[in-house]
């Protein structure tokens, strides 16, 4: 048993520095492994390292980030919602995100204000951050009062709706640069985070990681509801906290750089759970970030060979793994 | 040991019980009767710190139930509640060893002796043979043993069991019986269990307590069904 567990970590592993050396490689200029292994070493022409270090190398880190954070944000909402569903693009977290976004992108240029582009991207990111923990403190304490699961996803895909209908008023009353400016960041994109850029998401999804991980007992207390875990001594208000930093940290500065990427963050938790025959979180939150790495990557390689965004490419290859889920599991469809 | 001091239990306005006093003892094997809706649930939660009485006290061991810590509470009482726990993927050992959580450290690593707690526990309560499979294959009865192997592997002296005969048939519900029985004689813990098992409870259990809106009666079971509580609760003869 453990055995298997060991072996399949080691071969999810090996997947992600696979897929990490193919994303570098692939592009609108092909660069063969051999060149990819000259600059990582410190040589090369200066063509190869510009596109590798400058363009590629972070792009590919920002795949394995996001995958990672958004995989971590859909086990831990999983958990607590104790629903398959739950996921921050389904319950209406990237919604919020979106409207925290459209609110700076769109709303500030209608009062008249004007942004440097400095401000801009680091604002963005905020905007989306406070949008999506606006949505999930909403849905949480709506979940307090409201036991039934079904009803919660209802009122958060009601929420996210409500926030798309709010966004597209404020598209409809912009002007041309900011409504450009706002559409390409809904289409999502790896390619925006600079270098300097990850040197401020690196740590901060780090940490929201690190948060997470620290969350594994909690979690695994939570798998039997909140009254067990209470009376296993789990303080659950404290954790509940806890999972919404996290998450919102996870989810909210994913999708406030890279747009909103859909699917990745549900459907990771269920492959690896799946894949590992495992519900432990010691086991399922590490096992999901790498298959949300993997998930990632695979969805740049393809967008880049087939020039479409990259939350297309995510929703594609997302949304059979939400239907095998409804499929499979009775106690959703009844 | 359970007491109860002068509490008072209820719904916004709606008074269940009202200023009860009642000692359980270590060791006992106590059913606790009463209509649907009288409290019996609520009366649970609030010895398991899930609710709050409106007035009143309650100690366990001695100490006040408010002046524990979550992890201290954790040490003292276990409960079983009514709700189903189905996770796919989870082994049956998986949920007994949760209940060691208020010994393991941050990320709930079993050491040897949680281990040793776990199978002991498994063994006591008759589910090591389904130990290794997955939790949301097992029947009710199975289910629900596996719940009170993890309050058994939580070491508390008090266990608190929310129905544990609800969705059981009659050789389950002995069964349950014998082995709630059995847990309070040899392993010295104080057993309380709601029911609406009236002949189950009377042939079994040491103790009775019973709700008769909004008092509670205490007693041995033959002294309780003596004083005729029992039918005027209840409405019907008891054989």
């Amino acid at each position: 048993m453990r055995g298997r567990i060991h072996m399949l970590f080691c071969i999810l592993a090996s997947v992600v520095v696979l897929l990490f050396a193919v994303d570098i490689a692939v592009g609108s200029q092909f660069i063969p492994f051999a060149t990819l292994l000259d600059v990582l070493t410190g040589g090369g022409d200066d063509i190869s390292r510009s596109i590798i270090l400058k363009m590629r190398l972070p792009k590919a880190l920002t795949a394995l980030l996001a995958g990672a954070a958004l995989a971590a944000a859909g086990v831990q909402m999983q958990t607590l919602f104790r629903n398959p569903l739950a996921g921050p693009y389904v319950l209406g977290i990237s919604s919020g995100a979106s409207l925290g976004v459209a609110l700076f992108l769109l709303g500030l240029p209608l009062l008249g204000g004007m942004l440097p582009p400095s401000v801009k991207a680091l604002g963005t990111a905020g905007a989306a951050c406070v949008g999506a923990a606006a949505v999930m403190a909403a849905v949480m304490a709506l979940s307090r009062r409201i036991k039934d699961i079904m009803v919660i996803l209802i009122l958060g895909m009601m929420i996210g709706s409500a926030a798309g209908a709010v966004v597209e008023i404020m598209q409809y009353m912009s002007s041309e640069t900011a409504l450009k400016s706002f559409v390409v960041w809904t289409m999502g994109s790896l390619g925006d985070v600079t270098p300097s850029r990850l040197r401020i998401v690196a740590p901060v999804i780090g940490a929201g990681i690190a948060l997470s991980l620290l969350l594994v007992k909690p979690l695994n207390m939570l798998m039997l509801g909140e009254n067990y875990a209470r009376t296993m001594g789990l303080n659950v208000a404290r954790t509940r906290g806890f999972i919404l930093l996290s998450t919102t940290i996870l989810a909210g500065t994913v999708t406030g750089f890279c747009g909103p990427i859909g699917f990745i963050g549900l459907a990771a938790p269920h492959i690896a759970r799946a894949l590992f025959a495992d519900a432990d979180h010691r086991v399922v939150l590490p096992a999901s970030m790498l298959t949300g790495m993997v998930m990632l990557l695979f969805c740049d390689i393809l967008s880049k060979m087939f020039a479409l965004p990259v939350n297309t490419v995510s929703a594609l290859m997302g949304i059979p793994v939400v239907v095998w889920v409804v499929v499979r599991n009775k106690s959703i469809t009844v | 040991m359970i007491e109860l001091h002068d509490i008072t239990l209820g719904y916004g306005s709606r008074t269940l019980l009202e200023r009860i006093s009642a000692t359980f003892p270590a060791g006992s094997f106590t059913a606790l009767l009463g209509r649907n809706g009288s409290g019996k649930s609520t009366l649970l939660r609030a010895i398991a710190s899930l609710g709050k009485p409106a007035d009143g006290y309650i100690t366990i061991g001695g100490r006040d139930i408010r002046d524990l810590g979550s992890g201290e509470r954790a040490r003292m009482v276990s409960m079983v509640t009514t709700e189903r726990v189905r996770v796919a993927n989870l082994a049956c050992r998986q949920v007994v060893a949760l209940g060691r959580a208020p010994y393991t450290d941050w990320s709930g690593r079993l050491r040897t002796e949680d281990r040793e707690s776990v199978e002991r526990a498994m063994e006591l309560t008759g589910v090591s043979a389904f130990a290794d499979k997955s939790m949301d294959r097992m029947s009710d009865g199975e289910c629900q043993r596996i719940m009170i192997a993890r309050a058994v592997a939580q070491q508390t002296p008090v266990i608190l069991l929310d129905e544990p005969c609800a969705f059981l048939d009659l050789p389950a519900r002995y069964e349950m019986h014998r082995l709630l029985r059995r847990l309070a004689r040899e392993e010295g813990k104080t057993i309380l269990f709601s029911t609406h098992d009236l002949d189950m409870a009377l042939g079994h259990c040491d103790s009775i307590a019973l709700i008769d809106t909004p008092h509670l009666v205490c007693g041995r079971a033959e002294d309780v069904v003596r004083s005729g509580i029992v039918e005027r609760t209840f409405g019907l003869g008891v054989k």
